[in-house]
């Protein structure tokens, strides 16, 4: 288990507005996700776990030992800190082979030992045929499996992936992923994956920390934060797009129902705890959540929401629509094939579905 | 009469010893600059840098005082060898080098900054020592920066006036370099003997300092 709670400014420059990281979790064994933007504190945070960094306060423990302590001024070296560490840019040495890469990070074992794992690991991690060769002859997805092996020969007590599928093509990042699960079946120690791909997360994370400027805006599994999203800003990381303005006008936790207003639409939901009448609230609503129907002249029922479609693009698997009050559904393509005809739309807001911030 | 090849010979092996020491020194001056942060770093880099611009008459003089047989450095140099350092060829070495350490330092401390630094972390993240670090993975990525700076070094080492004047003189077939030979050969008018030297070393620096230009910093790609 790792705990860690780490403080760390840094101030403007020439080439960077300043930043400062504040933020304290814990992870225990298997996949924890760090969640955010390029420019939130990923790498920061990991740099300051294995001891690149030295952060202003705080403290970070690895099970039972202390690597860093600002007030007994404990601060390891990243040598005794038995973290491994996968840099986000590659860093395979290339004037070895892999091989060599592999025996160097196995330099403290006796002799003996130190083959006997080298090769153990070459098997486990499928390197056989590549063991002779150097970086730069490889794939990416080769190089990302070397890495990992490499990493894990010292037998860490936490690995941190940072970025581990950027520049991967999409069977790389699936072999990765697969890969990713069985180390984690076979070490049963604390992984940190710094991310930007929510798909990511929900693969491989049990636990998942959303990152932003340098703090933790959420943690929970994968699954409950995209439920309820802690705040619009964790909301628009996430990807939601629908978030709306509006008020509640009614709320009734006996039936279990409420009433919004936003623009100038009343819906109907599920009962909100913890919201009193009148409250201003973001509205937030998946694009995948919403349902359209071809008006035609049609009465507008409960929760449908006339209007004008503004674009269509096409998704691999699905269709986005954009609809005029900055309204997006996302619809299954045999879906769209059968209304593309409509002229005016009813987008329909299944009750279900709102949730409010 | 035959050519005297006495200061070409001498100017050889004082420049292969003050590369050799220069080499040394930098490579360690260059890493501690480039990966220690302490209080005065720069002032220190300035120091070591210092002897690229300072007039060679100058630097000959404060070497006089430090290395003079008045001096305690001088007085130790003595006891432990038996004679002054001082009008000896191997003052001369003392010369060259600290003009050789200079380029050194400055292209192998940029080489190591920029060349690699990742791959000095992924070393380090996976527990080598920074003396393995060193060895394995800093210069085998940077070899070719310090390879071409080496070689300059000793391009500049061959070819020291002033400062060896100053602190080895001119004693011929004793402390005479090539570059001091030429001085003193035009100085009795011997202008064949000077041709000579004079040819022998354009030629010898050309070909060094085209070698290293080849050589280049041609950094590994990140």
């Amino acid at each position: 288990m790792i705990e860690a709670r780490i403080n760390k400014r840094i101030a403007p420059s020439l080439d960077s507005a300043g930043f400062s990281l504040d933020i304290e979790f814990q992870a225990r064994s298997g996949v924890t996700a760090l969640f955010g933007t390029a420019g939130s504190g990923k790498t920061l945070t990991f740099d300051a776990i294995a001891g690149f960094v030295r952060p202003d306060a705080g403290r970070i423990m690895l099970d039972d030992r202390i690597l860093f302590d600002a007030d007994s001024r404990v601060h390891l070296k990243p040598q005794q800190r038995n973290c491994g560490y996968v840099l986000q840019c590659d860093g395979l040495f290339p004037n070895m082979t892999l091989r060599e890469n592999l025996i160097f990070a196995a330099d403290r074992l006796p002799r003996l030992e130190r083959h006997r794992r080298v090769n153990e690991t070459v098997e486990r991690f499928q390197l056989t045929g590549l063991a002779g060769r150097r970086p730069q002859e490889i794939s990416r997805g080769e190089r990302m499996r070397c890495l990992l092996a490499r990493a894990l020969m010292s037998a860490p007590r936490v690995l941190l992936l940072d970025e581990p599928s950027h520049g991967l093509d999409a069977p790389s990042r699936t072999e990765l992923h697969r890969l990713l699960r069985a180390v984690q079946g076979d070490f049963p120690i604390p992984i940190l994956l710094a991310t930007h791909d929510l798909e990511e997360c929900f693969q491989l994370a049990d636990e998942m920390l959303v990152l932003r400027d340098g703090r933790i805006a959420q943690s929970g599994s994968p699954r409950e934060i995209l439920e309820q999203p802690a705040s619009v800003e964790v909301a628009r990381l996430l990807g939601v797009s629908n978030l709306f303005q509006a008020e509640i006008t009614a709320l009734d936790p006996g039936r279990n129902t409420s009433r919004l207003r936003f623009q100038e639409h009343e819906l109907t939901g599920t009962y909100f705890p913890g919201h009193l009448l009148g409250d201003r609230v973001w509205l937030c609503v998946r694009a995948g959540d919403l349902r359209v129907t071809g008006r035609n002249g049609a009465r507008v029922e409960a929760n449908q929401v006339p209007a004008k479609l503004l674009c269509v693009s096409e998704m691999p698997q699905s269709v986005r629509l954009e609809f005029s009050g900055d309204i997006s559904v996302e619809l299954a393509r045999n879906e769209f094939e059968r209304q593309k005809d409509n002229k005016d739309w009813l987008v329909e807001f299944p009750p279900a579905a709102l949730r409010v911030l | 009469m035959t050519a005297n090849w006495f200061p070409l010979w001498l100017s050889l092996r004082v420049a292969v010893l003050a590369t050799l020491v220069s080499v040394a020194f930098g490579l360690w001056m260059a890493w501690v600059l480039a990966n220690r942060e302490f209080r005065g770093k720069e002032l220190v880099y300035a120091l070591v840098t210092l002897p690229l611009v300072l007039p060679p008459t100058v630097l000959g003089y404060y070497l006089l005082v430090v290395l003079g047989t008045s001096s305690p450095l001088g007085h130790l140099y003595e006891s432990l060898f038996g004679a002054p350092l001082v009008f000896t060829w191997q003052a001369a070495v003392v010369a060259s080098t600290l003009h050789a350490i200079p380029l050194l330092t400055k292209s192998a401390r940029a080489a190591f900054e920029t060349t690699g630094r990742n791959y000095e972390k992924a070393a380090r993240a996976i527990g080598a020592s920074d003396w393995r670090v060193f060895w394995r993975v800093t210069l085998p990525l940077s070899r070719r920066a310090v390879a071409a700076a080496s070689l300059t070094a000793f391009a500049r080492a061959l070819g020291d006036f002033g400062v060896t004047l100053m602190i080895a003189g001119n004693l011929p077939g004793k402390t005479q370099t090539a570059a001091v030979g030429i001085y003193d050969a035009i100085q009795r008018g011997d202008t064949r003997a000077a041709r000579v030297l004079v040819l022998a070393l354009s030629v010898a620096t050309l070909a060094i300092v085209y070698a290293a230009n080849r050589l280049g910093p041609r950094p590994v790609a990140e």
